[in-house]
């Protein structure tokens, strides 16, 4: 409604974008809830080796003899295994926070990177324009018509196991929306006015790019990448699932999942249910930080 | 401004006498072009209609402007006069035609002289909001031109930008304060400073004033002729608002269709226009002084930019067209010292 | 043709928005008596309410926004209080509205043919070839050149003037007793938009449709329009026959914006100026809300100033005299 138009206030106080994104932000309580839940798994898989009962790594520490304990119960020496235990004798709440400390890991070190490459590519392809834009973007294409999951499985067929291949494959496949994005957003606010004003005063072309587009390009940008965090866990634990991601020793959530996964029908659920529950949780509070995010910053819906 | 009346009265077109026009454009033509690709050739032969375009958005435009005038660019869309402006800030190169600042062609000058002749002409834009980058602080936005290019240092830019922000009536204090904390008007002055503070000679407003509220309007409008006045700007002021063109303009050129179809002092314009475009328009602005009355509009449409019509360009319009219009294409004459027109009605008299 | 039967009464309407901010009175107690064929002019700058008091008559406004008092009388019918199913009757049959987008009522993937038959058909029982003849006869009454052909076209086949006629076809299709029209034209080039006015001036005169025009622009109302309302800041501050206002404007505020019209000034000089800005919604001056900018003010603008007459009243304690 025009009707509403705080920009016709007078100017009262200071109120950087930021600020204003914030305040804006904070007005879904449901997104409040997620960044909240989000914020304790974050910071409950960073300080893992802090409060899991146990190191789920350090084999020395497993005993077979506390395989498959069920949620609730005690071992010999009397500890308590909150979330039951796998076959090895792990206690299930530490392999889910050491999991998570995986899954996060693999799951924003790849969209970081992927999102750097993304964006000097897309910008690169917006501002450059002609053969080179077309040659960018039918790549993008191409790799966006493959289904991402067969593509990282080819990828981990050739580089092997382990945590740094996986974060290779989910970036080589997550690049192109980025890509795609930044492009798009750049020749968006391209053509804006104070672009055109920004070349009347003769600024250096670099400095246009760096200072006034890409600022500006960012917020979808950002939108994205929250979505993508999720999706990268999901794809991460997908790959675990099927064996060809993290080694068995670092067990991810995929992996724990994976390792329940024959036990589900004989009455032991708890080895899949509760690392599936983590993964649950992570991904809808991620995907409802993104919303929420993705409603603010969305340029049509701002004044 | 008795200046101003005496080298109006000496430029006409092309520019003859003694003074060195400020800005001299010659034959500017800007056409937009597209290649078909691969994919859109393949479907043409397929039988699709897919055409390669060719527009000439501004054809074979011709004007001086005397230091200290004020031109007025008028047109309906399509008519050029947003891409006339944009070439002359520099923004796009012209396709043809060159523009010459004070004598001197500007493709031809040294690197460093072309940027200085950039800055000297510098735009104030259309829309208050999207002319300012959201996310820097006015200081920085009127600040930032004049620091690169060398104007100030960073330590006098702070001194500078509050100078500056006073010129065109904002209060320094908000100076920290982002665009969208302003109301438009006021974010219309800040681009005004943003123009302002590398020091230019030569002011393209591009309907500078249309998006603003009446009262803020007439605001704006008194800010630039006070500029003119203090600071001895010269400005293409293209709109649509004829009223507005009437009042701030000396001279007042009419396009239709990428081309000029007439040029004549605003004050003789305005009481006697010469072209039937430039009749039509005129009478078909609506005014605040007219009572009550029967709209009597010309007939049709504004023909596309991609498919002109032959001859003329206004003659599917023209209440007067003669047979000669539609396939001849008149052209831009002196039909009075100072006056040009392009129609073939004045061969008649 | 009786002009001195109301189609539309507007009393002391209350539109407020309930914001994050604070509570905005877009449309705070306006007033006016719309008769048949009468065209009424509706002025503001952005914010005084105009476009809101607009969707109110409809039922149209959406929140954070609600109707919070007055009435809206069509034909002596109150639409404030009716139920939601008798306004979706009443719009779009009896009473119409035209937006400044036609996009706004035009819908992209339709032919206009099919949208304008699926118009009359969702109000009237009547076969589809009658439904499309009157489509047809719709768009050559708004100056449709070969409506045949163009029946059958899509909204993105037409120019932006093009356009808007088929929007003003589609609220004509069952003759409306009002239409109302916020700022139709001021996206359209001079001679377009004299070609709309054209056109709507005819209808009005033909039909006796009564016609709200919601403009910021003086200058088009000032030859259409029969009366002419001045809104500021959520009340009508000017109301009276277009001569009247025009030429003897008593509000402040109204003798302000003609004052700073170019025509109205000497070439070259200075344009007389309103000086300051619209005060927001969330904020405003306590009394008249002109106030903090009025040339007149007194004391007594605290309080707020009733409108002074029906035919031609004005909202202010110090009027200005009669413009010379």
């Amino acid at each position: 409604m025009t009707a509403v138009n705080p920009a016709t206030a007078a100017p009262s106080r200071v109120q950087t974008p930021l600020k204003r994104f914030v305040v804006e932000f904070l007005d879904s309580r449901v997104a409040v809830l997620g960044l909240v839940v989000l914020v304790l798994i974050v910071s409950s898989a960073l300080f893992a080796p802090w409060i899991a009962p146990q190191d789920p790594y350090d084999l020395s520490k497993l005993d077979i003899m506390n395989g498959m304990l069920s949620p609730g119960s005690a071992d010999m020496d009397g500890n308590l295994f909150w979330l039951g235990s796998d076959e090895q004798g792990r206690d299930l709440l530490s392999a889910i926070l050491y999991g998570l400390r995986t899954s996060l890991l693999v799951g924003f070190s790849s969209t970081t990177v992927a999102l750097a490459i993304g964006l000097m590519v897309g910008m690169i392809a917006a501002y450059a324009g002609g053969s080179l834009d077309a040659a960018i973007m039918r790549l993008v294409d191409i790799q966006l018509s493959f289904p991402a999951i067969l593509i990282a499985l080819i990828l981990l067929a050739v580089l092997g196991k382990g945590v740094d291949k996986v974060i290779i494959a989910l970036t080589a496949i997550q690049w192109a929306y980025y890509a795609r994005t930044v492009r798009s957003a750049a020749l968006v606010e391209r053509r804006k006015e104070y672009v055109e004003a920004a070349q009347c005063l003769a600024l250096p072309r670099q400095r246009i790019v760096l200072r006034h587009l890409l600022p500006n390009c960012l917020p979808p940008l950002i939108v994205v990448a929250t979505v993508q965090v999720a999706h990268a866990i999901t794809l991460e634990a997908t790959l675990s699932f099927l064996g060809v991601g993290v080694p068995v020793t670092e067990p991810s959530l995929g992996m724990l999942i994976a390792s329940g996964f024959d036990y589900m029908l004989s009455g032991e659920f708890w080895v899949s249910l509760f690392p599936g529950l983590a993964l649950l949780v992570t991904i809808v509070s991620i995907n409802l930080v993104g919303d929420q995010m993705r409603d603010v910053l969305n340029p049509r819906l701002q004044h | 401004m008795t200046a101003t009346t005496s080298s109006r009265a000496a430029v006409p077109l092309p520019a003859p006498g003694s003074a060195t026009p400020m800005l001299e454009l010659s034959h500017l033509t800007k056409r937009f072009t597209t290649k078909l690709d691969f994919a859109e050739r393949l479907a043409k032969r397929l039988g699709a209609k897919v055409q390669e375009f060719d527009v000439r958005a501004v054809d074979d435009v011709s004007l001086a402007i005397a230091p200290g005038e004020v031109v007025g660019l008028v047109g309906e869309s399509g008519c050029g006069k947003t891409t006339l402006g944009r070439m002359v800030a520099g923004i796009i190169p012209p396709s043809s035609g060159e523009l010459i600042y004070r004598g001197r062609p500007m493709a031809a000058l040294p690197h460093d002289e072309a940027r200085q002749a950039t800055l000297k002409i510098q735009m104030v834009f259309q829309d208050p909001m999207a002319s300012l980058n959201p996310r820097l602080r006015v200081s920085e936005i009127i600040g930032e031109a004049p620091r690169v290019h060398g104007i100030v240092s960073r330590n006098e830019q702070a001194d500078y930008v509050a100078s500056i922000m006073r010129k065109v009536g904002l209060d320094p204090a908000y100076a920290a304060r982002f665009p969208h904390q302003f109301s438009g008007g006021q974010r219309q002055r800040i681009g005004i400073a943003r123009a302002l503070a590398v020091q230019p000679d030569f002011l393209v407003c591009d309907e500078s004033v249309a998006a603003l509220d009446v009262s803020i309007q007439a605001q704006i409008i008194n800010l630039f002729m006070e500029l003119r006045r203090d600071l001895g700007l010269t400005y293409l002021f293209i709109s649509h608002d004829l009223g507005v063109v009437e009042h701030i303009a000396d001279r007042t050129v009419i396009m239709y269709l990428g081309r000029v179809v007439e040029v004549a002092p605003s004050a003789e314009l305005f009481t006697k226009p010469n072209h039937p475009y430039s009749r039509a328009l005129l009478d078909e602005a609506p005014r605040v002084d007219t009572r009550k009355r029967t709209f009597a509009p010309i007939r049709g449409e504004i023909p596309s930019p991609l498919d002109p019509p032959a001859g003329c360009a206004f003659h599917p319009r023209c209440p007067l067209a003669l047979p000669r219009c539609r396939s001849e294409r008149p052209s831009l004459r002196e039909i009075a010292p100072g006056r040009l027109s392009a129609c073939h009605l004045n061969d008649m008299q | 043709m009786t002009r001195q039967e109301a189609v539309l009464e507007v009393e002391d309407l209350r539109t407020y928005f309930f914001t994050r901010g604070g509570v905005a009175k877009a449309v705070d107690g306006v007033s006016f008596t719309l008769h048949r064929g009468e065209i009424l002019g509706l002025v503001g700058e952005s914010g005084s309410g105009k476009s809101v008091t607009g969707m109110s008559v409809l039922g149209l406004v959406d929140p954070p926004g609600r109707i919070v008092g007055g009435a809206v009388r069509y034909h002596g019918e109150d639409l404030v209080t009716a139920a939601e199913k008798r306004l979706r009757q009443l719009r779009g049959s009896r009473i119409a509205m035209i937006f400044q987008d036609p996009m706004m009522t035009l819908n992209p993937v339709l032919s206009v043919e099919t949208q304008m038959v699926e118009t009359v058909l969702a109000h009237d029982r009547v076969s589809r070839s009658e439904a499309r003849e009157r489509s047809r006869e719709a768009l050559a009454r708004v100056g449709i050149p070969s409506p045949d052909e163009r029946l059958a076209a899509y909204p993105h086949q037409f120019s932006g003037g093009m356009r808007q006629r088929v929007a003003i076809a589609i609220a004509l299709l069952h003759r409306p007793d009002v239409i109302i029209a916020d700022e139709p034209t001021t996206a359209l080039d001079v001679t377009i938009q004299a070609q709309i006015l054209f056109e709507m001036q005819k209808l009005c005169r033909e039909t006796g449709t009564a016609l709200v025009w919601i403009t910021h622009d003086l200058a088009v109302v000032s030859g259409l329009a029969d009366r002419i309302a001045v809104m500021y800041a959520g009340r009508i501050v000017e109301i009276g026959s277009a001569v009247e206002v025009i030429d003897g404007a008593r509000h402040p505020y109204t003798h302000g914006l003609l004052g700073s019209v170019p025509s109205r000034n000497r070439r070259g000089e200075p344009l007389a100026q309103i000086p300051g800005m619209t005060p927001s919604l969330l904020n405003l001056p306590e009394g008249c809300a002109f106030r903090p900018r009025c040339p007149r003010a007194t004391d007594a603008c605290f309080a707020l100033p009733p409108l002074s007459d029906e035919a031609h009243g004005w909202r202010c304690f110090n009027p200005q005299g009669a413009v010379a």
